[in-house]
């Protein structure tokens, strides 16, 4: 069967350890993750993951119900279908010369990048954007010599209400009370 | 006023409803067992190995469906835990394991008997929790509890450093959890009901798999009342033996590896399969692509994620076996199928366990089936793993739920004695037996001693074939009786026993068997009996690793009398 990109979005506890219990999980069923972003939610804690994980159809819902599970993943969509924003940053450190240094920053205007640091051998450029633009970014800035790159891995968020996680949602506590 | 963290730990553990707990004491445990005796409603039973305390807490916890609790101290304690927290895990049984950590001032500093317990047993536990304030105990204890029995139950781990313990808290035991991240799901989709119950109604040759899932939706009266209404011939799997009455005329056995023919027969040729809290373990499937190929299928679990993960299925319910079943009840229309069900016990007469005639020495399967007889059925038996468990299956019929004990996702040879330990402590007034193999046995051998020590009455029977005995069956038939590795010798078990104070025979007749038995449950207290079985008798029928179903191997006839009479110890 086919392999397609999928992209995961969860919402985590804040807890020690999240992150290692989601890593090992893939690692323990034998998935790949191509990327994987944290950072914290609009809720207290709550941190929000994007994984883009490469499989089929099939696998990538045995992976998200296998997510779903973890005690610390509050909610987990696979939001591949859905139409969303997605967003990379890459920091660039390119090899400039004072013969070059105006072509790359060219370029950089181009992608709308930022140039955020200039060396006396070296520009360093942020971009931002999807991968297919920073992947063109990148094959333009290849003949100068690229010193070195640094990638956020893919964010995600769907357009309208899929995903969000209001506050007063709090799914389980009610019904804890009820079973306890 | 304030308490320590051992006290509160003490406390909630009682709050919860432990009375019993399996244990193993070290160093950053004495601030708990100092403690101890201010709780004397909370009885400790010392192992003598942490395998065995987990093995324990997990064969009580199958046993009475509360939750099982084991100790360990850090380090190498802890570590010895760990096979005992995955046989719970791969069999969902509710477990709190809790081992102690050194101070927390030297966690991460590779100190004296420092190890990463939550790390190790991350992929193996239902949660995991390392208490880092002594505020925090009572509420991982409450929660921890909370997710070891509900929705699949499983084990949980709880790390304690030693200083958590000896600070001083506040304590108050929650009434409540807040697991946001937690859901269980309870009815089944109504569509899919719906669709279930047209599927089940218009079927002709419809049947059950039941798993341990019914076993732990205390669903066993509702599945009854199920498969009798519309006349559905019923299967299990190895974990699900109990789940449905043993001699019950729509009883077909086990199916799977070493299931019935006519188990795998009719899963071969049902129209619709309906597979209940069980989650096609490769052992019960045999090939995956020629399992149940004229069936439509039905999977009703709890766990998402067991559905669609192994087979394909035509109508997934996800909910708690017990209210799923008591729905569909009133869905579902009284029915005969009384072909489908002539065409079953044809295969049954087809295809019997086992004929023993008289020529045959010293068989297992007859050994169980005077155990059976012994026992009137009412036993609490317990295996280790190997041929003598696939024997206790086939030929003891189980008719309650948790009256057979073994370890099946794990397959964990030396399960047997320290889990027949917990399921005694845990249902006192049932008699106990654990049949195990003289491999297996002697794996956990030393928890004869805490049998006596805490004066626990467990009949043990060992199906010594001198063999680890289902490789060599392997070996056998796959291997051209290349007997490597697996040829035992053992101890005289008797005289073991007679060390450790326990009363012991050995058997090497069949016409012994029946006395011995006897002899053993008249005893007061601990007794064993060594059985000198037939070496290289195999587990038959055999479903060949990689093999459909359908292509099981048969006893071949007329073997026994023939082979050598392997000498006494
Ligand atoms: C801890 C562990 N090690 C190895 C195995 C592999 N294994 C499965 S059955 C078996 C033989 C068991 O021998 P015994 O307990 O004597 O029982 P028998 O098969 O002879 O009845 C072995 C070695 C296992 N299941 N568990």
């Amino acid at each position: 069967m086919a392999t397609t990109k999928h992209t995961l979005k969860a919402i985590v506890q804040d807890k020690p350890g999240v992150l290692n219990r989601v890593v090992s999980l893939f690692r323990r069923r034998g998935f790949n993750i191509d990327s994987i972003a944290v950072g914290h939610s609009e809720v207290p804690h709550l941190s929000r993951v994007t994984i883009i994980v490469n499989g089929t159809t099939a696998t990538v819902e045995q992976v998200r119900k296998q997510m779903d599970k973890l005690i610390d993943v509050v909610k987990i969509f696979d939001i591949t279908g859905e139409k969303s924003n997605s967003r990379e940053l890459a920091l660039v450190k390119v090899k400039a010369t004072s013969t070059t240094r105006s072509d790359i920053i060219e370029i950089a205007d181009i992608f709308r990048a930022n140039i955020v640091d200039v060396a006396s051998e070296s520009l360093t450029i942020e971009v931002t954007g999807d991968e297919d633009k920073i992947e063109s970014m990148l094959k333009l800035l290849h003949g100068f010599g690229i010193k070195e790159i640094a990638r956020t891995g893919r964010v995600a968020m769907v357009r309208g209400n899929i995903g969000a996680m209001p506050v007063e949602e709090k799914p389980a506590r009610s019904r804890a009370k009820k079973q306890g | 006023m304030k308490k320590t963290g051992a006290q509160i730990l003490c406390e909630s553990l009682l709050a919860e409803g432990v009375d019993v707990m399996f244990g193993f004491p070290g160093g950053v445990l004495l601030p708990f067992y100092d403690t101890l005796p201010q709780y004397p409603q909370l009885r400790h039973i010392l192992v003598r190995h942490e395998q065995g305390a987990a093995h324990a807490a997990d064969g009580y916890a199958r046993a009475t469906g509360k939750v099982g609790v084991c100790m360990a101290t850090s380090g190498p304690g802890a570590t010895n835990l760990v096979t005992g927290i995955a046989n719970a895990y791969l069999d969902s049984v509710p477990m709190v394991a809790l081992t102690g950590q050194v101070a927390r001032p030297f966690i991460g500093k590779d100190a004296f008997q420092e190890i990463d317990i939550a790390g190790i047993t991350l992929p193996i536990t239902k949660h995991s929790y390392v208490v880092m304030e002594t505020e925090s105990l009572a509420g991982i204890i409450k929660e921890a509890f909370y997710l070891a029995r509900t929705g699949r139950p499983g084990p949980v781990l709880i790390d304690i450093p030693k200083d958590v313990m000896t600070d001083l808290a506040d304590f108050k035991y929650p009434d409540t959890v807040d697991l946001p991240g937690y859901k269980v799901p309870t009815k089944g989709h109504p569509t899919q009901l719906k669709n279930a119950a047209e599927l089940i109604n218009k079927a002709q040759r419809p049947l059950i798999i039941a798993g341990r899932g019914v076993i732990i939706s205390g669903a066993s009266a509702e599945l009854k009342q199920f498969a009798e209404t519309a006349q559905i011939p019923v299967v299990t799997t190895l974990l699900g033996i109990g789940s449905f009455p043993g001699n019950h005329v729509l009883n077909y056995g086990m199916a799977g590896m070493h299931g019935t023919g006519y188990a795998n027969k009719a899963i071969e040729n049902t129209d619709l399969l309906i597979a209940i809290g069980m989650r096609f373990d490769d052992r019960v499937t045999g090939k995956v692509s020629a399992f149940a190929r004229q069936a439509k299928i039905v999977h009703i679990d709890l766990d998402p994620a067991e559905i669609g993960k192994n087979v394909r299925v035509d109508v997934p319910i996800v909910g708690d076996v017990k209210a799923v079943l008591l729905t569909m009840h009133k869905m579902i229309a009284s029915n005969q199928h009384m072909d489908w069900i002539r065409q079953l016990n044809e295969w049954r007469k087809e295809h019997p366990l086992l004929d023993i005639d008289d020529s045959a020495g010293l068989l297992p399967q007859y050994i169980i089936r005077q155990l059976y007889e012994a026992t009137s059925g009412d036993a609490i038996i317990v295996t280790g793993v190997g041929q003598h468990q696939m024997w206790t299956a086939q030929h003891y019929a189980f008719h309650e739920p948790d009256s057979f004990i073994t370890s099946g996702g794990l397959g964990t040879m030396g399960f047997g004695l320290p889990a027949a330990m917990g399921a005694k402590v845990g249902r006192p007034e049932k008699t106990v037996w654990v049949v195990d193999g003289d491999g297996s046995l002697q794996m956990t051998i030393q928890e004869l001693a805490t049998l006596v020590q805490d004066k626990i009455n467990v009949k043990i029977a060992i199906i010594n074939n001198g063999y680890l005995g289902m490789v060599r069956q392997w070996q056998e038939l796959f291997y051209a009786k290349n007997y490597v590795a697996t040829p035992l010798s053992c101890p005289d078990f008797v005289k073991i026993a007679e060390a450790y104070s326990i009363a012991g025979l050995r058997v090497t007749r069949r016409e012994e068997v029946k006395g011995a038995i006897e002899q053993a449950m008249a005893h007061d207290g601990p007794f064993l009996i060594d059985f000198m079985v037939e070496p290289e008798e195999n587990v038959f029928p055999m479903v060949p690793p990689g093999a459909a179903n359908i292509e099981f191997m048969e006893r071949p006839k007329k073997e026994v009398s023939s082979w050598p009479r392997r000498n006494t110890p």
